[in-house]
């Protein structure tokens, strides 16, 4: 999704000259449609995503959904620093679902970065009629979106420190108004203007009325990073306190009156379609209210979920599988590498002599793979919709895009998008499955609604359908050819790898190698994919850093070792190698039956080393002791926010490395549920997670993908280390081991 | 027929069969959504709540079972205030999206109820629900400082807001004995 979505805002870029339609910052008439919809009393819009009310509390409304990574506090975090604002003033809350809140910012920092740019390079005359032209842009493609590890170097960086900033000299003015002084005589501090001269102060609840009469800057003065009060601090969370009291409201929480549920079986096999239903069995069942028979699926809608559920589960239906009902994880397998054996495969990158550098040397060669896999966030998909009897639809879902949802619901009840509202509920996680385009939740939600008008319907996957009916992380295989030098590093590397049709930027390797080659075998499967947090990343860091790992023992040489001579034009990857090895112990000696194995990868913005520390007992089963993470995200703007995101990561990936697979058979999926897709409980996590930062002068990074993709690589190679076998094929589980 | 229930001290007559799984009980009768749906077989822990003081996962439980019993459910644990596990929740920052921590809290409070200081393992053997977002860690740091009262590394004030008492740029240090790093000064 991530890519399609970018590349039109890149293409959409080319023509940003004629979308400079020269509207302001925040022109009034859109803050005054701000306020109407999302203002309370006492309450006003100052700039775009900053409330201030007459008690001088500041909200900082979100543009992005709360799943679970903490964004909502360090984004009105990065607002409330640039307003010098008393943080215990502070609040968050989620943007409304619409056009005036598309997410500008966010528009700005794909646009930026994938042009190796920051704000900076914007020239000073320009960022005025830039910034609305990437609000322009944002409300084009309807972006409202949490994905990409984007909230925090794009929104943050462009939308929230600058808005803060704008909001705050709004106050210098409104207070220089007052004392008919200028705005160099005053300081701000604690939510307070302060003539600095004569001490007499205001506080922002007091100028926030008089402030609304100016215009916000599109290029205020921002801070300096040693100005920074709150950026750099472990601010606890904001949405914690609601988190441990069952206050919190997530989607399967919706409650309307007159509420019904909703239940669905999905054809097992993907795209099948449903023949016929014999509605018999459950008609008299307790609360039953209708069947609804749709495409691909049944739904039975009933006044209580249970009842919803064990009725449709009572259904027998009858589905067509015809056209994929014979399909397997190994006829998909066996398609891989007949592909990748046999082509066409399709050239990317090429750097030196490319594959040419392979001829009349010793090739090293190489196949890996990865299984598919679920995102099984904790809260099953869910949707709760009501289509009125004035023809308008009101939709409440968690999903990791709240504009975008609501477009996706006009089309899918063929509504213009006036007549749809979407209220935007935070997701009891996400990593992906909530991102535009894989909404089949909000699809089957809207259908059953709009055939009971009337009657809202709160349609709730269970455990088996959420598990059955995911867009799944790719099942990919990569091969790698490779040739080592008289110095013993690589002289050339080859890549091709398995996709279902597009070309991975981050196969790409950050390694210096003087002759690459890449390509891509495009094998289709009728299994759906999508983003899987970390995305390509996820499985070319295991694939590469697997690799890497492996040519360091065909040179005889120490993996970090081997890494630092291959990272010699790469200071911050270096400085963070290095880090993880020395905060680990790295050469230490470790008891029989333990080895260590090192990973580095870097994905949107931010480079994480990981050294995993792995024992293989007697029984041949493994155990992860020890983690030790080094980060380079420029710096962190929350450390203990992002700490958290790291130990997430590692869990994370650990329960994909030793137990995620989906396994495909007659064109179904074969797990069900928790037990056969099983998870990282407390007693595999393990014991030790230590997490160090380098701190950099690079752009800001992000948080919630990056750490993932360098665990399963860390863990394979530290078991090869302990017991001399290389692991190819994830998981771990489906392979024995004994000690070396 | 009704049945009766009593849960967090208020007494309820609900009309629903004698199967019906307490977990939806709970939610959609008694409209007590802190109690969540993960699963649906008992095997992630999203839905745990104490019977009789006891952790249950109530989406395996039928609601006949539950009726007469003391039912104490995420929104009735701390009664006004907060249970100590929750007060160290939000101390040591555990929850991420937060959708399994209702059950984590309340299979932890039945738990410490019965051993006050656990070892690692033992926490581990006694807790197996799933967290997705990977809190453990900081699970086990929690529940570390309920055993040892005073030890917490972090403070929150009283609305559970605040701002560890450090230097931003501080170097990390190992706390040894939870094995996660917090900041140095963090621990003051």
């Amino acid at each position: 999704m991530m890519t399609t979505r970018r590349k039109f805002l890149i293409g959409t870029a080319t023509t940003a000259g004629v979308l400079i339609v020269g509207y302001g910052f925040w022109p009034s008439h859109r803050r005054e449609r701000a306020d109407a919809m999302d203002a309370k009393p006492g309450e006003r819009f100052l700039a775009s995503w900053i409330k201030l009310a007459d008690d001088g509390t500041i909200t900082a409304v979100i543009p992005h959904c709360d799943m679970g990574t903490g964004i909502f506090t360090v984004l009105a975090q990065m607002a409330a620093d640039e307003l010098d604002a008393d943080w215990n003033k502070v609040r968050a809350e989620t943007a409304p679902a619409d056009p005036l809140f598309a997410n500008g910012a966010l528009a700005e920092g794909f646009l930026l970065d994938s042009r190796n740019m920051t704000g900076d390079s914007i020239p000073t005359f320009l960022q005025g009629a830039a910034t609305s032209t990437f609000r322009k842009l944002a409300e084009i493609v309807k972006v409202q979106v949490t994905g990409g590890s984007s909230a925090v170097r794009m929104t943050g960086v462009y939308g929230m420190r600058v808005a803060g900033a704008a909001v705050r000299e709004m106050l210098i003015q409104a207070a220089g108004a007052r004392m008919n002084a200028s705005p160099d005589a005053f300081h701000t501090e604690m939510s307070r203007v302060i003539h600095t001269s004569s001490g007499k102060s205001f506080t922002y609840g007091e100028l926030a009325a008089e402030a609304v009469s100016y215009s916000p800057s599109s290029h205020p003065k921002l801070k300096s990073k040693n100005d920074f009060k709150l950026i750099g601090k472990p601010v606890h969370r904001l949405d914690i306190p609601s988190k441990v009291n069952g206050s919190a409201k997530y989607g399967i929480d919706t409650q309307v009156p007159n509420l019904c549920f909703a239940a669905l079986r999905i054809s097992p096999v993907f795209s099948g379609k449903l023949v016929s239903v014999d509605e018999s069995p459950i008609v008299q069942n307790r609360g039953v209210k209708k069947v609804v028979k749709l495409d691909d699926a049944v739904v039975v809608v009933a006044d209580r979920f249970w009842r919803a559920r064990d009725a449709v589960n009572a259904l027998q239906p009858v589905f067509d599988n015809s056209a994929n009902g014979s399909v397997s994880s190994k006829t998909i397998r066996d398609r891989q590498n007949d592909a990748l054996s046999n082509g066409p495969i399709k050239a990317d990158t090429k750097t030196g002599n490319g594959a040419e550098a392979l001829k009349n040397v010793t090739v090293i060669e190489r196949v890996y793979n990865v299984p598919y896999l679920a995102h099984a966030p904790m809260e099953p998909v869910n949707a709760t919709a009501i289509y009125k009897t004035d023809g308008t639809l009101e939709v409440w879902s968690g999903t990791q895009d709240g504009l975008g949802a609501r477009h996706f619901c006009a089309k899918a009840a063929r509504l213009k998008m006036d007549q749809v509202t979407f209220h935007l509920t935070p997701s009891g996680g996400g990593f992906g499955r909530r991102l535009p385009e894989f909404w089949n939740f909000l699809t089957y939600t809207v259908k059953t609604a709009m055939a009971m008008p009337g009657t809202p319907v709160k349609l709730v996957f269970t455990r088996e359908q959420e598990m059955q009916h995911d867009y799944y992380r790719p099942n990919v295989t990569s091969r790698f050819r490779a040739t080592l030098a008289q110095n013993g590093l690589p002289s050339a590397w080859v890549n091709d790898y398995t996709s279902d049709g597009t070309v991975n930027d981050d196969a790409h390797i950050f390694y210096g190698i003087p002759n690459q080659a890449y390509g891509m075998a495009k094998v289709e499967a009728h299994v759906p994919t999508g983003p899987w947090r970390s995305v390509e990343a996820s499985w070319h860091g295991f694939f590469i850093e697997s690799f890497v790992d492996e040519l360091a023992h065909e040179a005889r040489r120490d993996p970090v070792d081997f890494r630092r001579g291959l990272l010699q034009e790469k200071a911050r990857h270096l400085a963070t190698l290095n880090l993880a090895a020395e905060k680990s112990g790295w050469g230490t000696p470790l008891p029989a039956g333990h080895g260590r194995g090192v990973a580095i990868t870097e994905c949107f913005g931010t480079i994480v080393a990981h050294v995993a520390e792995v024992e293989i007992n007697d029984a041949g089963a493994v155990k992860v002791h020890r983690f030790t993470t080094a980060v380079d995200c420029g710096y962190p703007v929350n450390p203990d926010g992002f700490r958290a995101q790291m130990q997430s990561a590692v869990v994370f990936g650990l329960s994909a490395v030793l137990f995620g697979e989906i396994t495909i058979d007659k064109g179904a999926v074969v797990e069900e549920n928790f037990p056969d897709y099983n998870m990282v409980h407390l007693a595999e996590c393990p014991s030790f997670i230590g997490i160090h930062f380098h701190e950099s002068d690079a752009p800001l990074g992000g948080a919630g993908e990056p750490g993932v993709p360098p665990v399963a690589p860390a863990v394979v190679n530290a078991i090869f280390a302990a017991t001399g076998t290389r692991i190819r094929e994830l998981p771990i589980k489906n392979h024995s081991l004994s000690k070396a | 027929v009704a049945i009766h229930l009593k849960v967090n001290g208020v007494a309820h007559d609900v009309d629903v069969e004698p199967d019906a799984p307490l977990l939806w009980v709970i939610r959609d009768e008694l409209n007590l959504t802190g109690t969540k749906f993960g699963c649906g077989i008992g095997a992630c822990g999203a839905c745990t709540v104490h019977l009789n003081g006891k952790a249950v996962r109530s989406c395996s439980v039928p609601v006949e079972a539950a009726a007469n019993a003391e039912i104490t459910t995420i929104e009735g644990l701390g009664g006004s205030a907060l249970n100590p596990v929750q007060q160290a929740w939000i101390d040591h920052q555990v929850p991420q999206c937060g959708y399994c921590q209702s059950g984590m809290i309340m299979a932890v409070s039945a738990f410490l109820a019965t051993n006050p200081a656990p070892t690692d393992e033992q926490l581990a053997a006694a807790i197996t629900n799933i967290c997705r977002c990977g809190t453990y860690a900081r699970i086990r740091e929690a529940v570390q400082s309920l055993a040892q009262p005073g030890k917490s590394p972090l403070r929150a004030d009283s609305r559970g807001r605040g701002i560890l008492a450090c230097a931003p740029g501080d170097a990390p240090i190992e706390c040894a004995q939870t094995g996660v790093s917090v900041p140095e000064g963090g621990a003051r």
